[in-house]
């Protein structure tokens, strides 16, 4: 049914509305211009009127473009061949590799039954100590990084995918700089992880629409290789820009927006992504890690809102660090009893002599004396930011555990560190005074 | 009303506008064709010959021209023996039968029934021929688990209902006849266990609504003695996220003291709801010594699933805790997010362009969650017993800002406001209940007066502390300074409470009594001490003894040592 219109009725923003029959909710149409060919989605249907979100933009539609629906909705090749691959949010090849077109899957598809989930059980390791000791990664958690514009988490990201043992890695760009599209190529081709890579990118030059597109292509595509028993990351880097696309196109279409502009399905829309994050019980696991930028570095901001209680935590990048205050993995309890005794003791006793140090900066910059105890405070809050925090660290857990051990000997008394006697005697450095002196 | 349809004129997202013919009812389910697919959908606005259907499902296929399939039935229920321990999605889809027919993905336009129709339930009448009933009356029950599950008069019955019949004892599936009735005009009319409910329609076949009065121990120490709640009372927990809500509601429906929770995930995260689901029947109910899982039920509409569904779902719990109550059982019922519930209203205000109140929800949302949380209650049954429904409510505020529309409407309608603070949850304090700024009306099991004095220290210690911020310790008089270390005592030995020690977790009412006790007599008294270094290590001391009390089972040696140490320390400095 190969019936072409060739009349549209109006053009406002991204949509073009046409009248039609026999087209269904979500349908695929191509539309053809002189500004090219591009495909579109039905988002309405009222009577004859048809509304269609044109992927490429609406800029250069003519009012006589040929439109064409497809019969089918949006779905994107699935095969091993895509690893390696990069394409653009609308999935054509972004590298000048062939076009794919087999084995077709649904994007969006339905969720997963909570009964066949299982509770996670695995941590990734990241070799980053913030994270590995502190606030540690689980398969299949979602989790995103707040953190302000300019601040380093695109290679935080990086740094996690190439390091986490898993199968597979897919990233989802949206609205990226085209340079850190480039870093994130090129980093991953030097470590030679392009080859288990496939990467959905939408450039901040792109038409708005495929960056809607991008976060449903990368999870469908990673359910597809967790059911075949993969361990899936999916990186989505920045879900601020997808938010703000959703926003475009609710506006445009004359939604009640409900916060700050935003549509009031926000939530629904955020949740429907990270939700697909999961541990299948039987099969493989998909882990979601995302960038959300934060307007203003204010967390009450609709967008770093919504996610917060959706996700499970967050990690807050600030001043190129991650911050132990506010960040969050609410699944750690789960994994880190199992790693070595001294993990969750050695986690919080650290965060709370942390916290002290916290305390007395301020007291100090106050102008207050500064007591013995403040002293060794100082001393300690200076290495652990040196030694733990800095993201530049590069060790596995094991030895930032010891590290924190010795930072702890060389700073304070055995009394001092607050840790249960039992493992002060099984983990307290005996060389500790040696190494003080 | 059979064979009335209409056609799909529109589609917008989850919303459908469907020309019929016939007559349709406002909330009357209708199902969208699909091809094989039958998608169930609610009626939610009519504008002369065109009705706005909200759609449970995804909607993606639908075309102009498809046919709908009105039911002339409200959203219902099914009720009968069988619930208990199911895991129901918010339609009352049983999930993991879902799973066996389906898969690992949820399948639109799928849906089984929620009750087993193959099992068989031991039925003992207890109605004789002739008796004459009205609704929510006996005719007999059956085992049910821990309980004796009544099979009642059809709460929709009107007038009197005559038996005319009774089956003898034996085994019945819910399907089943098992007693005629005839009702005021004459008609004889089949009864069978299983009966169907609307759910947003109340139940109130009883005989009286009672005023809620009598405390239902949490066992979380913070709520019991400060914050009461009541059986048949309503509760909310508005908290930024992170603040613990959930950790909060998840303590309190495994030690609750009440016969049947039931639990409504509602738009949040489903790795929560697979824990409770994965770690329940594991663990033994201290009160009955079986799984957990037998006194619970589970409506599960996480946040990626339809957002239709997800307004049902609230309503769906509501109606089972209910049912359950008519049995005269005390029911707790757990919503978890409401506001995702309230989101979910304005999705579909927006969608049918209607004109939006505060942040974009729409006018009626506040009538909305009053009468949602109305439907809780202590009732007197017809047969002089009583059973109660309390609702405890999550509310996740934007940007944890209590100002916002839906936790102001809910404060309204609430007899206890469980705040939780960013400041606490950040200082480890947990659980972050804000003492200072919750409230609750209803009576706590230890004296009135002795709570009070202590949230008196609580509020001048608090006082203190803030003002020691600006003049410095050295700027506090040593009265003043035993006062904020007195708050700072109370707080972390009574209003904390660890959620993750096997004793600590779970404070029993009795307990609660006598340790607030001690807690009392210390406040009120005292303390003689030379200065405030010696004061602080006193009160470093009273803290840590404290704190292992609390660890230690009551009336163990332990408990015994700890306390005379306490009683040693207090008489020393007295």
């Amino acid at each position: 049914m190969q019936k072409v219109y060739h009349r549209v009725e109006s053009i406002a923003g991204n949509v073009i509305t046409i009248r039609a029959t026999g087209v269904t909710y979500r349908e695929l149409a191509e539309v053809e211009s002189r500004a090219g060919t591009s495909l579109a989605q039905v988002i309405r249907l009222n009577g004859d009127e048809v509304a269609l979100q044109v992927f490429a933009g609406a800029r250069g539609v003519a009012t006589d473009a040929q439109v064409r629906f497809l019969g089918h909705a949006m779905h994107v090749p699935f095969s091993d061949a895509l690893l390696g691959r990069i394409f653009t949010g609308g999935a054509n090849p972004r590298d000048k590799g062939p076009v794919l077109n087999e084995g077709l899957i649904d994007i969006g598809g339905p969720s997963v039954n909570p009964a066949k989930r299982i509770i996670p059980r695995r941590m990734v390791r990241t070799g980053i100590p913030m994270i590995d000791v502190f606030n540690t990664l689980v398969e299949s958690q979602k989790l995103p990084i707040f953190a302000r514009a300019g601040e380093p988490y695109n290679p935080l990201l990086a740094r996690i995918a190439l390091q986490a043992e898993v199968d597979i890695i897919i990233l989802g760009g949206m609205g990226l700089k085209h340079d850190d599209y480039l870093f994130f190529r090129d980093t991953l081709e030097e470590s030679g992880a392009l080859s288990r890579t496939v990467m959905f990118v939408h450039t901040a030059s792109d038409p708005v629409v495929e960056c809607l597109l991008v976060p449903d292509i990368s999870l469908a595509v990673a359910e597809q290789f967790a059911l075949q028993g993969k361990r899936v990351l999916v990186l989505l880097t920045d879900m601020t820009n997808f938010a703000d696309a959703m926003k475009e196109i609710a506006i445009t279409m004359e939604q009640i927006p409900s916060n700050r502009g935003y549509p009031g399905d926000l939530y629904s829309q955020l949740a429907a992504r990270y939700e697909k994050a999961v541990d299948f019980d039987t099969a493989g696991s998909i882990t979601i890690l995302a960038a959300t930028t934060m307007p203003g570095d204010d967390v009450t901001h609709p967008v770093p809102d919504n996610t917060g209680y959706i996700t499970e935590g967050q990690f807050y990048l600030s001043n190129g660090r991650i911050e132990p205050f506010g960040s969050l993995s609410r699944l750690k309890q789960l994994v880190n009893g199992k790693t070595r005794d001294d993990h969750r003791a050695i986690m919080s006793g650290m965060i709370q002599l942390y916290a002290q140090y916290k305390e007395t900066i301020e007291k100090q910059s106050m102008g207050f004396r500064m007591s013995e105890w403040d002293v060794k405070l100082l001393k300690y809050g200076e290495r652990f930011e040196r030694e733990m925090m800095d993201l530049s660290v590069n060790i596995p857990l094991e030895q930032a555990l010891d590290g924190g051990w010795r930072l702890l000997a060389d700073c304070f008394e055995p009394i001092e560190s607050g840790l249960p006697s039992k493992l002060i005697q099984r983990f307290w450095p005996k060389t500790a005074a040696v190494t003080a002196a | 009303m059979a064979g009335n349809t209409g056609s799909i004129v529109g589609v917008n997202g989850n919303m459908i506008t469907v020309a019929f013919e016939g007559a349709v009812s406002q909330n009357e389910v209708g199902y969208a064709r699909l091809g094989e697919l039958r998608l169930m959908s609610e009626v939610v606005r009519i504008r002369g010959r065109h009705a706005d259907l909200q759609v449970f499902e995804d909607t993606a296929g639908l075309g102009i021209g498809d046919q709908v399939e009105f039911t002339g039935e409200l959203l219902s229920v099914e009720l009968g023996p069988g619930l208990l321990a199911q895991i129901f999605d918010g339609l009352q889809n049983p999930l993991p039968q879902l799973a066996e027919q389906c898969g690992f993905f949820l399948r639109r336009g799928t849906y089984l029934k929620a009750l087993p129709r193959d099992v068989r339930w031991a039925f003992t009448p207890t109605a004789k021929v002739g008796d004459k009933l009205t609704a929510s009356e006996s005719l007999g029950h059956v085992p049910e688990g821990i309980f004796e599950h009544r099979i009642m008069v059809p709460f929709g019955w009107r007038g009197t209902a005559t038996v005319v019949e009774i089956a003898p004892p034996g085994s019945y599936t819910v399907e089943q006849c098992i007693a005629k009735l005839k009702d005021e005009q004459g008609q004889v009319r089949d009864v069978a266990m299983l009966q169907r409910w609307p759910v947003k329609v109340p139940i109130e076949a009883y005989a009286e609504r009672l005023r809620p009065t009598e405390p239902l121990t949490t066992k979380v120490r913070i709520v019991d003695t400060f914050f009461p709640v009541a059986r048949g009372g309503t509760y909310c927990i508005p908290g930024p996220f992170g603040a613990g809500k959930t950790v909060l509601q998840q303590i309190t429906s495994r030690y609750a003291e009440v016969d049947v929770v039931v639990i409504a995930a509602c738009g949040e995260r489903a790795g929560e709801v697979v824990e409770t689901l994965r770690e329940f029947p594991e663990l033994t109910d201290p009160r009955t010594g079986k799984s957990l899982m037998t006194r619970t039920v589970i409506i599960c509409n996480t946040s990626s699933m339809p957002v239709a569904a997800r307004e049902a779902s609230v309503y769906t719990a509501v109606t089972l805790a209910s049912y359950y109550r008519q049995m005269a059982l005390n029911v707790l019922l757990l919503a978890d997010s409401t506001s995702r519930w309230a989101q979910a209203l304005r999705e579909t205000s927006g969608r049918l362009e209607e004109i939006p109140g505060e942040e974009a929800f729409p006018a009626y949302l506040e009538s909305v969650i009053a009468g949602f949380y109305e439907r809780g209650g202590v009732v007197r049954l017809k047969d002089g017993k009583t059973g109660s429904v309390t609702i405890g409510g999550s509310v996740s505020p934007a940007g944890g800002n209590f100002d916002e529309p839906v936790t102001q409407a809910t404060l309204k309608v609430v007899g206890a406001f469980h705040g939780l603070s960013r400041a606490r949850s950040d200082a480890r304090r947990f659980p972050a209940i804000d003492p200072l700024e919750s409230w609750s009306k209803y009576p706590s099991l230890v004296p009135t007066d002795m709570v009070e004095s202590a949230r008196r220290v609580l509020r001048d210690g608090n006082d203190v502390g803030q003002m020691m911020k600006v003049v410095g310790e050295e700027g506090t008089s040593l009265e003043d300074f035993i006062l904020y270390l007195k708050a700072e005592y109370l707080d972390s030995v009574y209003l904390q409470q660890d959620a993750f020690h096997d004793v600590d977790c779970a404070t029993p009412a009795e307990r609660q009594r006598y340790v607030f006790g001690f807690i009392d007599r210390l406040l009120q008294k005292p303390i003689g001490v030379k200065d405030k270094a010696a004061a602080r290590r006193l009160f470093h001391q009273l803290t840590q003894a404290t704190k292992d009390w609390n660890r230690a089972g009551m009336g163990s040696t332990e408990f015994r040592e700890l306390e005379e140490k306490l009683d040693k320390l207090v008489a020393e400095v007295s």
